[in-house]
């Protein structure tokens, strides 16, 4: 029998899967809230945290909908603490709503997708890794976003904490794009001490309620201060087009304006932002691309290339959007060709090859299994001979 | 004649946000006076101005938030509930009041309003019924009266109208009222009566749009709808709240009052809510 109250912080090393190292992450992020609806494979964390949370002081509730989740987390983000759903790609379609209503009022929040296969209801309890572009485009209109990609369940907890301190940095919603192998499997997971897990604060506004606060005035970073709810600052926040009080305004110079900051704002922080690894590069001249559990199968194929005498290594990206084409430029230069290998028909390609004008293979499957490392061995041959 | 009459401040001044006016409602549209009875009644309540915060979706209702000087968020189409759920849990010290049309509350967000008072969430929700999408034009909506014409149902509405009474009290709302826009000093009493209790409550007001409605209705002008209420408005609290449907008929009783108060029960009515000679004295 587990103790009827842990501390929020579960310091200490584990044997727990992915979706629960997520749950944790958040807990020791100081989640405040978290609003969902089942979804497999996303459904462990909300139950971890219908558990946890009351142990904690904070406030689980499992809305009607996804539609609905996401608007209470935007609400709760309102309110002051940092909010959370889980979900999956039905859901995350119908989150795409409210997404995009966080983005325009710069709402800082974590969206935790754990993929399956898809479209649709697809393979519910099965692996994919699909909605890279959804995660990207799936609101309508034109806004940058974060998404991170673990690999392990180590990732699953430290970037749910990055991601809370990323949203809160530039009052985003950031995007946890999990998948169902990472999320279902158990790995040892290390817990540091509560004084170890970073935080970074929202910034708030330097002057006092009543002094004409303006809660989209930004100074140097683009970000503007959030006021807290409640404490006099009395400002309206829309999802409309608006000005720096907030007031919706209908012209196109504000518009262009307010759009391009709210870009501006992410973009500018893109170098320090993508996060990735690289393995055996040094003297690659083929770079095998591959994110999430992918990346993990991968490694095998370039082993075994390498073993074959083949110069290859990897490059897996942390941080999905902002996409890493910075660093793809570079390896561009050193690389004869890219094998990118996804659980999906080559969205991550197909945006790497805006970065290179080198031969982009894609080892692509739809879903369904963890991509063997077999056709990615292949690939890497076939690439070798060119 | 009457001249202009110019004023340089406003009882209400402080609690509307000046620098926004005039706002973008039509002529006769019963949105302001609704707007008043909420900031009157917000005024009166015991909670501080501060930590009154207003929710609302999308539509001409929707915009009562920015024009309210309080923390106030104008959020997606139908989604007020559930934004206003997140803001409440994470801070129950605010009192949060949703506002919204017919067609946000009712319609795209109807999921939401069932949930919301299944739970019983500590809300006010306000609805202004008038009986269509107003803001996109008059398209017929889930309050539109069968046989009612709008832009969408040139040969008159065909599909069956909520009774929002009788749902929200089916619901469990712990108070629920339906006045007009009208019947202010109820409708601020009702708002108040509604501040002071706790969980879900509803108030409904009727309310003119003539641009989207009333003329196309045989109600006219704005004026003219409120000629309409004075006439056939009829405060029966003690009708059963399934009776009490809205048929904006000029040979049909419109059914007004408080369909319930202080609890989960259906006509659970004070003594001084009672019919008092067909009027009301709350
Ligand atoms: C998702 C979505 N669908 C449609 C619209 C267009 N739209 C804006 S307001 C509105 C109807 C509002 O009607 P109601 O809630 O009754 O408010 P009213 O304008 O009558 O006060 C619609 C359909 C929208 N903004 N968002
Ligand atoms: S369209 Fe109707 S509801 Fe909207 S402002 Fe005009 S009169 Fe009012
Ligand atoms: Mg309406």
């Amino acid at each position: 029998m587990m103790p009827e109250t842990r501390p929020r912080v579960l310091t200490g090393a584990h044997f727990i899967n992915g979706d629960i190292a997520c749950a944790e992450g958040a807990l020791a992020a100081g989640l405040g809230l978290f609003a969902g609806y089942p979804i497999t494979p996303s459904t462990e964390v909300a139950e971890r945290l219908s558990q946890r949370l009351p142990e904690v002081g904070g406030r689980y509730i499992q809305m009607e909908d996804e539609l609905a989740s996401m608007a209470a987390v935007l609400g709760a983000s309102w309110g002051g603490v940092r909010a959370m759903t889980a979900t999956s790609g039905p859901g995350f379609t119908l989150m795409m709503e409210n997404l995009g209503l966080g983005v325009m009022t710069e709402t800082p929040c974590v969206v935790v997708d754990v993929q399956r296969g898809s479209p649709s209801t697809g393979l519910p309890t099965l692996v994919g890794q699909s909605d890279v572009m959804q995660a990207k485009w799936g609101s309508h209109g034109d806004y940058e976003i974060v998404a991170y990609s673990p690999s392990s369940c180590q990732e699953m907890f430290d970037l749910t904490i990055k991601a809370f301190n990323t949203a809160d940095r530039l009052r985003i919603p950031v995007i946890l794009l999990a998948d169902e192998v990472i999320g279902h499997m158990t790995e040892r997971v290390v817990i540091p001490e509560a004084s170890k897990i970073e935080r970074v604060e929202r910034k708030r506004p330097a002057s006092a309620p009543g002094n004409g606060y303006h809660p989209y005035a930004t100074d140097n970073d683009l970000v503007p201060p959030m006021a807290p709810v409640g404490e006099g600052y009395r400002f309206h926040i829309t999802g409309l087009t608006h000005d720096e009080k907030g007031y919706p305004v209908t012209d196109a110079v504000t518009h262009e304006r307010l759009v391009r900051r709210i870009n501006e704002k992410v973009l500018r922080q893109a170098s320090s932002l993508c996060e990735y690894e690289e393995a055996s590069l040094d003297d690659a001249d083929i770079v095998v691309v591959a994110y999430g559990c992918v990346s993990r199968s991968v490694r095998r194929a370039i082993r075994e290339a390498r073993e074959g005498g083949i110069r290859v290594g990897l490059f897996r990206p942390i941080t999905i959007w902002p996409f890493p084409g910075e660093r793809i430029r570079e390896l561009s230069a050193q690389a004869k060709a890219f094998v990118v290998a996804e659980l999906n028909l080559g969205q991550f390609g197909r945006e790497l090859e805006r970065f290179t004008s080198k031969p982009v293979v894609g080892v692509n499957r739809a879903g369904g299994e963890l991509l063997p490392p077999e056709p990615v061995l292949a690939a890497i041959r076939e690439a070798a001979s060119w | 004649m009457v001249g202009e009459l110019l004023v340089q401040t406003h009882p209400r001044d402080a609690l509307l946000r000046a620098d926004r006016l005039p706002h973008i409602w039509c002529p006769g549209c019963g949105l302001g006076a609704v707007m008043d009875c909420y900031v009157r009644a917000i005024q009166a309540s015991n909670v501080p101005l501060d930590k009154h915060v207003v929710v609302s979706g999308i539509g001409c209702t929707g915009r009562i938030a920015g024009y309210l000087n309080l923390d106030s968020f104008h959020t997606t189409h139908g989604r007020a509930i559930p934004f206003a759920t997140g803001l409440k849990l994470a801070k129950p010290e605010l009192e949060v009041t949703v506002i919204s049309g017919d067609g946000d509350l009712f319609a795209i967000g109807g999921n939401h309003f069932l949930h919301a008072a299944r739970r019983n969430t500590d809300l006010l929700v306000v609805c202004v019924n008038n009986f269509n999408y107003g803001m996109t034009g008059g398209q017929a909506g889930p309050t539109t009266p069968v046989g009612s014409r709008t832009s969408t149902t040139p040969k008159g509405a065909s599909d069956a109208p909520f009774n929002l009474q009788h749902l929200a009290i089916a619901l469990g709302a712990s108070f629920s009222a339906r006045w007009t826009a009208l019947h202010l000093r109820q409708l601020r009493s009702s708002f108040a009566r509604a501040l002071q209790l706790k969980g879900f409550r509803f108030v409904e007001v009727l309310s003119p749009c003539p641009v989207g409605f009333g003329k196309a209705n045989n109600l006219g002008e704005g004026i003219d709808e409120m000629n309409f209420y004075r006439s056939q408005g009829v405060v029966d609290q003690t009708i059963e709240p399934e009776m009490a449907r809205v048929e904006m008929s000029h040979t049909v009783p419109l059914p007004l009052g408080i369909f319930a108060d202080g609890g989960r029960k259906r006509n659970t009515l004070t003594p001084q809510t009672r019919r008092v000679n067909g009027a009301v004295t709350v």
